[in-house]
């Protein structure tokens, strides 16, 4: 199609020595050529739209009669998930998705937040240099690398600690785990926004209260960030988007037994390895069972969408 | 005289610190302060490359030439196949999503009226594209591309659900680029009576090429290391696909040594190459974005 694009254009816009009928038909045809290509721009801008709207209807489609089938209440708040005897109850994975994501935030946010302050009002320029394109690339460094990297470096080391202080375990891929992961993986989206909100301060507020005798950390801590705080939010809420879809990262540390543990040492499913683990060989119910999970699993990150752009409106306005 | 000015300044001092006690107090909170911030720094930057140094000293040893055979086997565990595969799905995915991408961006920017609801939804819509996690697409492509359309687990069905995931990525940082154009270059050439379509083409996208490129550049980032939208659309197949065959990409391939737990050496091994790709890509991508400042 480009190839006929660029002819088409070649031909009417840089085509030369023509009479004057040619020139006429020229005219319009670049007439017709602006209105093509404009349908053409506009239908193409479509498809986002087109994309959202297949992928709300396969999911629904496909996983509403599994959760009508189970009965809402036994699938989103029953506690065994035991595909052989057909039951299906996913609280255990919601409550393990939660568990990890906050444990996530708990470690990645007080780092991450840190972290852009110190970008944003402490690294001199030469080192920022450097520094800028690290963030960006622990962004960009994949998730099964990440999840590869916990499997033998924090897993074992988890192990060897919790042992160290005499707690009776057999394995290190646990909850702990998991979040320390986790927490690492969050960092980026974390420094990437909350650096991006602090810098956007204007900087009279800093010079304000620099000029009332606050020293450079009472400036930024009680002017500041409080006047960032929106947007560091909304770095939060992103990074808990992040956090809660993370599947192969998760799957590789977080031990994946679908139960209910309040033990920070014990190992625990997410909602995204539920999918993974069993959608391989699962057929019928057990497989539109697992649609649905990814089907809460969708409802909760529109709902942490839209929180995202409520707060990023917010700090707009 | 000297003496007794300086033990003046002495008392003046000291007096001074015993009345604002505050101020003390301050200061040693200010330096906490200080300390925690370049604390969590250096465990952010350590980490990184901690991470990276681990993978690359583990893996580099086993990087052998029987892991680049042409051919996969239980035996050389090559990883010759993922490789191809993984270029070829690239390639595939951003034949569809790059024109797609700059298009709709081009019409946000270029095309559309100001306070357009279609624009609105447009801008909802890709937002929500990008907070869409991977498995979920991988859902997605499975029911719809897979499953529905009969393509089975094929390459083409991994590079269609990979091609919605990198578009959100791809408009984003074209509509940036395309915006960074300033005004003047558009009025020039319109006031050399150049269509709307020929400045596009001629005066706009060129001045924003550098910023789609590093937007480009990321995609191919992400599509390298992608593994949870792939499993169930391009499947696990270790061989070279044709685009209705499975075939597995490098981010899979480490996935599946990693699952079996037999061949952890050649999983480092591919961790250091797919960890070598994506430091390349970032690089290049700041690389050409610099270059667009820089202009």
């Amino acid at each position: 199609m480009q190839g006929e694009i660029r002819f088409a254009l070649s031909h009417c816009l840089w085509g030369e020595n023509m009479n004057e009928t040619a020139t006429r038909q020229k005219g319009e045809m670049k007439n017709l050529l602006e209105k093509v290509m404009h349908g053409v721009f506009f239908v193409c801008a479509l498809a986002s739209i087109l994309a959202v709207a297949l992928i709300c209807i396969f999911l629904f489609v496909n996983g509403i009669p599994a959760i009508r089938e189970i009965g809402v209440l036994d699938f989103l708040t029953g506690t065994t998930w035991k595909p052989g005897n057909d039951v299906y109850g996913i609280l255990p994975m919601i409550v393990g998705s939660i568990y990890i994501t906050a444990g996530a935030i708990v470690i990645g946010v007080p780092i991450g937040l840190l972290t852009a302050i110190f970008m944003a009002f402490y690294c001199p320029k030469r080192i920022y240099g450097v520094l800028k394109p690290c963030t960006e690339l622990l962004a960009g460094i994949p998730s099964i690398v990440y999840g590869f990297f916990g499997m033998v470096v924090i897993v074992p080391v988890v192990l060897e600690v919790a042992k160290f202080f005499g707690a009776g375990i057999s394995s290190g891929s646990t909850i702990l785990s998991a979040s320390i992961l986790l927490g690492i993986m969050i960092l980026p989206t974390i420094i990437g926004v909350s650096e991006a909100a602090l810098r956007a301060v204007p900087n009279a507020y800093y010079e304000g209260a620099v000029a009332m005798g606050a020293t450079h950390e009472r400036a930024i801590f009680s002017v500041m960030l409080p006047a960032a705080k929106s947007g560091v939010l909304a770095g939060i809420v992103l990074g808990i988007g992040r956090a809660i879809g993370e599947t192969m990262a998760v799957i590789m540390v977080a031990g994946n037994q679908p139960r209910l543990t309040a033990s920070l040492l014990k190992g625990i499913r997410t909602m995204t390895a539920n999918i993974v683990i069993e959608m391989g060989y699962a057929t019928g119910l057990h497989r539109e069972a697992l649609i649905a999970t990814g089907v809460v699993l969708f409802v909760f990150i529109l709902l942490i969408n839209l929180t995202f752009s409520v707060l990023k409106r917010r700090k707009d306005v | 005289m000297t003496t007794e000015a300086t033990t003046a300044a002495k008392k003046n001092t000291a007096a001074a610190a015993k009345a604002k006690p505050q101020r003390v107090y301050g200061r040693t909170k200010a330096r906490l302060q200080k300390g925690v911030v370049y604390g969590a720094a250096i465990i952010t930057f350590a980490v990184l490359l901690f991470l990276i140094a681990y993978i690359l000293i583990n893996g580099v040893p086993h990087l052998k030439p029987s892991l680049f055979e042409w051919t996969y086997n239980s035996d050389n565990v090559s990883m010759m196949p993922a490789i191809i595969t993984t270029i070829e799905m690239t390639l595939l995915a951003l034949v569809i999503a790059v024109p797609l991408g700059l298009f709709t961006a081009v019409y946000l920017n270029e095309y559309a009226s100001r306070g357009n609801k279609l624009v609105n939804v447009i801008r909802i819509t890709t937002e929500t594209l990008s907070g869409i996690p991977s498995i979920v697409y991988g859902l997605f492509g499975m029911l719809f591309f897979v499953t529905q359309l009969h393509w089975g687990y094929s390459l083409l069905a991994g590079a269609m659900t990979l091609s919605i995931m990198i578009l959100p990525l791809i408009m984003r940082t074209a509509e940036e680029a395309l915006m960074s154009v300033p005004d003047t270059f558009r009025e020039g050439s319109f006031g050399l009576g150049a269509g709307r379509l020929r400045t596009v083409f001629r005066i706009v996208l060129p001045s924003a090429m550098p910023g789609i490129l590093s937007g480009i550049i990321l995609a191919i980032g992400r599509i390298v290391g992608e593994t949870a939208a792939l499993i169930f659309t391009a499947g696990t197949m270790a061989q070279i696909p044709g685009l209705f065959q499975s075939g597995r990409t490098l981010a899979i391939h480490m996935y599946v040594l990693s699952g079996e737990g037999l061949n952890m050496n050649e999983a480092y091994a591919t961790a250091v190459v797919l960890l070598v790709v994506v430091l390349l890509m970032n690089a290049l991508s700041a690389f050409v974005a610099k270059k667009l400042t820089k202009k």
